[in-house]
């Protein structure tokens, strides 16, 4: 262990697993929450330590914050105590078993961390880094700039211009799941209110 | 709402302090880390933060539910918005240059930013109805 980030790694990974777990053990479901949410920040910080910044930003905003804050909303309905039963559901481990061993025997294909010659760095990877597409020549007498004419961070210019389409229609996606929840959980108005009581008094 | 003073009282000098870094990692996206996805959980968790401390009556009057609904169709309108503006002008969907096309460099960071402004607004709208509705508002 003489890899002080690799150190880190460890460290970080066996903190979420211990996190992971205690969240499925505890009846308690506020500290289950809590657990995750803890979980997902942990998860952050690795992403940062992989110098995947923008994935760490996500994970911490949307994993830790927002759906944190979600399931304590819907833990404000449902109570916070989780019903009596039993701890072990032997399906559920045996999924979990299967997946679990597919993903790690799935890793065995995988290039080394941080590898030069993985085929992720070696095909695609340069021309996103170079950015020639949709590049225009400024000319001689355009204006400096070290960015080859594109935004220097190559994450932004991947998704809002290379797969612009796909990130226009994620948008699309999140607004579909808005006007969905409003659909659903909208209060009734006052005609519909009268016919579902009408309805319910007549059955 | 809360009753700790404290809580109230920290919570109310944050608020926008949360406000100001949403904003500026929705416009550093293009040069940093960053951009609507995030920007719009940070300024929706800051309004959250806000109904949490001050009560839901509150926030719903600095931010009504038509102005939140607007946002959120008005996000999706803008991206779409960008790419038909470079249909009009004949050129490809989404083809940044088009609003600028003797300085194409800042014309793609600026389609960038408006495109991510959108990404921003229906995100931030999407999930401050989500948690509204889920906690039961009136209106």
């Amino acid at each position: 262990m003489s890899d002080p980030v690799l150190l880190i790694n460890v460290i970080l990974l066996v903190i979420a697993v211990v996190a992971a777990i205690a969240a499925m053990w505890t009846r308690d479901l506020l500290g289950a929450v809590m657990l995750m949410g803890i979980y997902s920040l942990l998860l952050a910080v690795e992403w940062a330590n992989l110098f995947a910044m923008d994935v760490s930003y996500t994970e911490a905003a949307v994993g830790a914050g927002a759906a944190t804050i979600l399931l304590l909303t819907a833990l404000t309905r449902t109570g916070t105590r989780e019903k009596a039963g039993p701890n072990f559901h032997p399906t559920a481990l045996l999924t979990v078993i299967v997946t679990g061993a597919l993903l790690i025997y799935g890793t065995a294909d995988m290039p080394r961390f941080g590898d030069p010659q993985a085929p992720a760095t070696v095909n695609v990877a340069p021309e996103y880094i170079a950015q020639n597409v949709g590049k225009v020549d400024a000319g001689e007498d355009g204006p400096e700039n070290d960015f080859g004419d594109h935004v220097p961070n190559a994450v932004t210019a991947v998704l809002a211009s290379y797969r612009g389409y796909d990130t226009m229609f994620e948008t699309a996606v999140i607004f579909t799941a808005g006007v969905c929840v409003i659909l659903i959980l909208r209060p009734l108005s006052p005609s519909a209110r009268r016919e579902t009581a009408q309805s319910q008094e007549g059955a | 709402m809360s009753d700790s003073v404290v809580l109230r009282t920290i919570g109310g000098m944050l608020f926008p302090y949360i406000l100001v870094y949403g904003l500026y990692v929705q416009m550093h996206g293009e040069i940093g880390p960053g951009g609507g996805f995030q920007a719009g959980v940070l300024v929706a968790a800051a309004f959250i933060l806000h109904a949490l401390l001050f009560g839901k009556e509150l926030t719903d009057r600095l931010l009504p539910t038509w102005l939140v609904d607007l946002a959120m169709s008005l996000g999706v309108l803008l991206y779409i918005g960008v790419g038909i503006l470079g249909l009009v002008k004949g050129r490809y969907f989404l083809d940044y240059s088009v609003l600028d096309p003797t300085h194409p460099a800042p014309a793609e960071a600026l389609g960038m930013t408006l495109v991510e402004a959108g990404v921003g607004l229906t995100v931030a709208s999407v999930i401050l109805t989500m948690v509204r509705k889920v906690n039961g508002e009136s209106s």
